[in-house]
């Protein structure tokens, strides 16, 4: 019976079938799911850029500086603790609906994992090595950029990757404040059918995978040589 | 070693703690009344809903839909049947009426209240506009078809819900908006607002589309929970709202439904769907119970119990009980 | 309320049944989003009593449950090392697929319900508690291991008696993150018929925030709980080493 279903599934994704309440007309196929999709991957992106331009270089810092341990790390329990539900419901009511509003809302819930990451990234780097760059007279900045971020890397992408599975959870919830995704076949059944509603699934889960495919590839290549003998 | 053990019994009495904790937050958690299966005094409180042991015997679960209307009525007719001496559970909030409908034909409920009008556009592919307007009418055209499915549909409820197109009394003015007609020319420059699958439902945006020959400025999908939220922010020139909406009469200076001229928007009374074989298990009493006790659903009275859970936030629990109390049905 | 046994109609509200309401009158959680009702708050609170037992129960059976596989799979792959890294990345795509999309993947099998909100919440602490046990046990210096066999302890009592003792601060920070985690999707079970306090932010309660603030306090409130908690019980379990602050 299961496996039924998943072909039902599969099949809605790339054709479009019918629906009794739409009077006749007929719902989902490859153009709708393509919307969906694209919907999805925009307030992901958005979401994840935001997060980004915000907590790493704050994390960067920290890190660099040595302080602030209680601020990252209470951030980055805080964070985990935060119901998506909450989050989406009080933005669209207390604050708007749309793109413009849920893509913050979304990178608040990314901004946690990627701060405490990159903090506990920097700190955990060799004060040896730090210390050798500035014996070599490198500037601050420059030992962040060149020392301290290649070696954390490991860490940071692991906190990239943690917000990225958070923000595309939430985005699935996105369509109750007013922004499309694929969240769209899951929360209306009714129009959709359980085709819809395990294609809408289906479909959320192979996104989730294929980036976190992309970013694990991505810190592969980002990650030095050097780093990359050491296992986990 | 003897201190591992003595590390293992703190850890342990910990975890008893909290267990016991747990209990206690268990007992003292329920903290709405349940309405006790009473029988009723004499003649004199007549309306009172009367315990028959026998039904103690059949387990019901009590489905509905999943906004605050359905909920309310999904717990008036759980309470009551729970008042008649039968086993009850609830499983409100399933969804829209495709999953209600399911779970009534698998068991896993044995009846919701579902409208008409819902029912017959949407389970028998009936166009808006060929649902007949009388109640009565509605109610024995949706249950031919129900009995050839093996289900059967109650008497309808006095009162009658259906969608609307609202907007703020600010807007009307503007634009002269007194029926939805009167939108022609105007609704591109208009945003509507709406629940995710009113999109494409024939009894929503579909059929404005369709119908009336609407196109509008854009549509947003909103939360059911926002339809007033929206127009008030301003957000929205146009809302999907409902009838029994306990804003249009509170606020009635603020909000206005357009008049639904072309009949895309049906309304339909409460019809209760169940099973036969669900029916005849569960003996005379089930039917007569449910009947009894939505006699006193008028729109007046449907609007104030939305109005106590929509406006006042209260629970659809306490104003089912506050009802039936109120209506005598039970003490 | 009225005195129904004075109607004579069968079945009529009392006439005190409805109430006034006019735009100038409307209690503050009608409409106009205001950011906290204390007085709403005070009187409804009892009513988290119910989806708060709820949320906990679920939560506690997902981790107990979660802990049991993770730590079974983490003591087979301490054995058998080429498991490694198969089952974390088994447990990390179980991890990966968003906890609303699994959720749905298993209505067609074990439907709407607890006992599917269980099966995922569990699955979703696998990888955590999986990859901190593994930590815990890699991390115990070889010193510490021979000495214990110099002593004659067989492999068994090794692992139960030195090794594990020696993980336990790296198991309960797993376990603490997983149970945060946990606190928090379980607020979604309410999509699925699985009630818990997600049940106080959606529904009529969505444009609520007086509601939903509750409630997200009720859940913070819980994750710090469990976080007094284990970090009791690694104290209690470890008295040789200070605790570390994460």
């Amino acid at each position: 019976m299961p496996l039924a279903s998943f072909s039902g599934a599969i099949e809605f994704i790339f054709s479009s079938q019918e629906s009794n309440v739409t009077g006749g007309k007929e719902v989902g196929g490859f153009d709708k799911s393509l919307e969906l999709l694209i919907g999805h991957i925009e307030v992901t992106v958005l979401a994840l850029a935001i997060a980004l331009i915000v907590a790493l270089p704050l994390g960067l810092y920290l890190g660099h500086i040595g302080k602030g341990e209680l601020f990252a790390v209470g951030i980055g329990n805080a964070g985990r603790a935060i119901p998506e539900l909450a989050v989406i419901a009080l933005v669209a009511t207390l604050i708007g609906i749309g793109m413009r509003n849920v893509a913050p809302a979304l990178a608040v819930l990314g901004i946690a994992p990627i701060l405490v990451n990159t903090y506990v990234g920097v700190r955990q780097v060799d004060s040896a090595v730090v210390d050798a760059a500035r014996g070599m007279g490198m500037s601050e900045m420059k030992i962040i950029r060149k020392v301290e971020l290649p070696l954390a890397i490991p860490t940071v992408m692991g906190g990239i990757r943690g917000a990225a599975i958070v923000v595309v959870a939430t985005a699935t919830i996105a369509p109750l404040a007013g922004v499309e995704t694929l969240g769209d076949f899951i929360l209306n059944r009714n129009v959709y059918g359980e085709n819809g509603l395990l294609a809408g699934a289906i479909l959320v889960a192979l996104l989730a995978l294929t980036i976190e495919g992309l970013l694990a590839l991505l810190q592969r290549r980002l990650t030095s040589d050097g780093l990359k003998l050491k296992t986990v | 070693m003897r201190t591992d053990k003595t590390r293992w019994r703190a850890l342990l009495a910990a975890l008893a703690a909290l267990s016991l904790a747990l209990g206690i937050a268990a007992c003292g958690s329920d903290s709405s009344s349940s309405t006790g299966s009473e029988t009723s005094e004499g003649g004199a409180s007549g309306s009172a809903i009367q315990s028959n042991p026998e039904n103690a015997k059949v387990s019901l679960t009590i489905g509905s839909k999943n906004f605050p209307e359905q909920e309310i009525l999904g717990e008036i007719y759980a309470q009551a049947l729970t008042a008649a001496g039968y086993k009850v559970k609830s499983a409100l909030n399933l969804g829209s009426e495709t999953v209600a409908l399911k779970a009534v034909k698998t068991g896993q409920i044995s009846g919701y209240p579902e409208y008409a009008s819902t029912a017959l556009t949407s389970f028998f592919g009936l166009e808006p506009e060929e649902v007949p307007s009388s109640g009565t009418e509605a109610w024995e055209k949706a249950n031919q078809e129900f009995e050839k499915e093996g289900l059967q549909a109650f008497e309808p409820t006095p009162f009658a819900s259906a969608n609307a197109v609202g907007t703020t009394t600010a807007t009307a003015k503007k634009y002269g908006l007194k029926t939805v007609s009167d939108l022609e020319g105007v609704s591109e420059k208009l945003s509507l607002y709406g629940s995710p699958e009113c999109r494409q439902r024939i009894d929503c945006l579909a059929g404005l589309e369709k119908l009336y020959g609407l196109k509008f400025k854009s549509f947003t999908p909103v939360d059911i929970g926002l339809r007033y939220t929206v127009l008030e922010k301003g957000q929205a020139d146009l809302s999907i709202l409902f009838t029994t909406d306990p804003q249009l009469s509170a606020e009635k200076d603020k909000f206005v439904i357009l008049e639904d001229d072309k009949e895309v928007f049906p309304a339909g009374n409460v019809i209760f769907v169940t099973k036969k074989s669900v029916a005849e298990k569960a003996g005379p009493d089930y039917e007569k119970t449910i009947l009894q006790v939505q006699e006193g659903l008028d729109l007046k009275v449907v609007q104030e119990l939305d109005a106590r859970v929509e406006l006042e936030k209260e629970t659809p629990k306490q104003a089912a009980t506050a009802y039936l109390e109120s209506a005598g049905y039970v003490k | 309320m009225g005195s129904p046994l004075l109607l004579a109609a069968a079945g009529e509200v009392g006439g005190d049944f409805f109430r006034e309401r006019s735009s100038g009158t409307l209690p503050c959680q009608a409409n106009e989003a205001h950011l906290f009702c204390w007085d709403w708050a005070r009187e409804n609170l009892d009513r988290y009593g119910t989806p708060t037992v709820q949320h906990l129960e679920i939560v506690l059976i997902s981790v107990l449950v979660g802990f049991a596989i993770a730590f079974a799979l983490a003591l087979i792959a301490h054995r058998t090392r080429w498991l490694q890294p198969p089952l974390l990345t088994a447990t990390g795509v179980l991890y990966t697929i968003p906890s609303i999309a699994f959720f749905f993947l298993l209505l067609p099998v074990t439907g709407f319900g607890r006992d599917t909100a269980i099966i995922v919440l569990s699955a979703y602490t696998l990888q955590i508690i999986y990859r901190n046990t593994m930590l815990g046990l890699n991390n115990v210096p070889d010193s510490a291991k021979d000495a214990a066999r110099g002593m004659g302890f067989t492999e068994r009592q090794v692992l139960w008696k030195v090794e594990l003792p020696l993980a336990v601060p790296e198991i309960i920070a797993g376990l603490r993150v997983a149970t945060a985690s946990t606190i928090a999707i379980a607020t979604l079970v309410v999509l699925i018929s699985a009630g818990g306090l997600g049940t106080e932010m959606y529904g009529s309660n969505f444009n609520f925030p007086t509601a939903i603030i509750i409630a997200a306090a009720i859940i913070g409130l819980m994750v710090l709980a469990f976080d007094l908690l284990f970090l009791t019980a690694q104290r209690l379990m470890t008295p040789w080493r200070k605790a570390r602050p994460t």
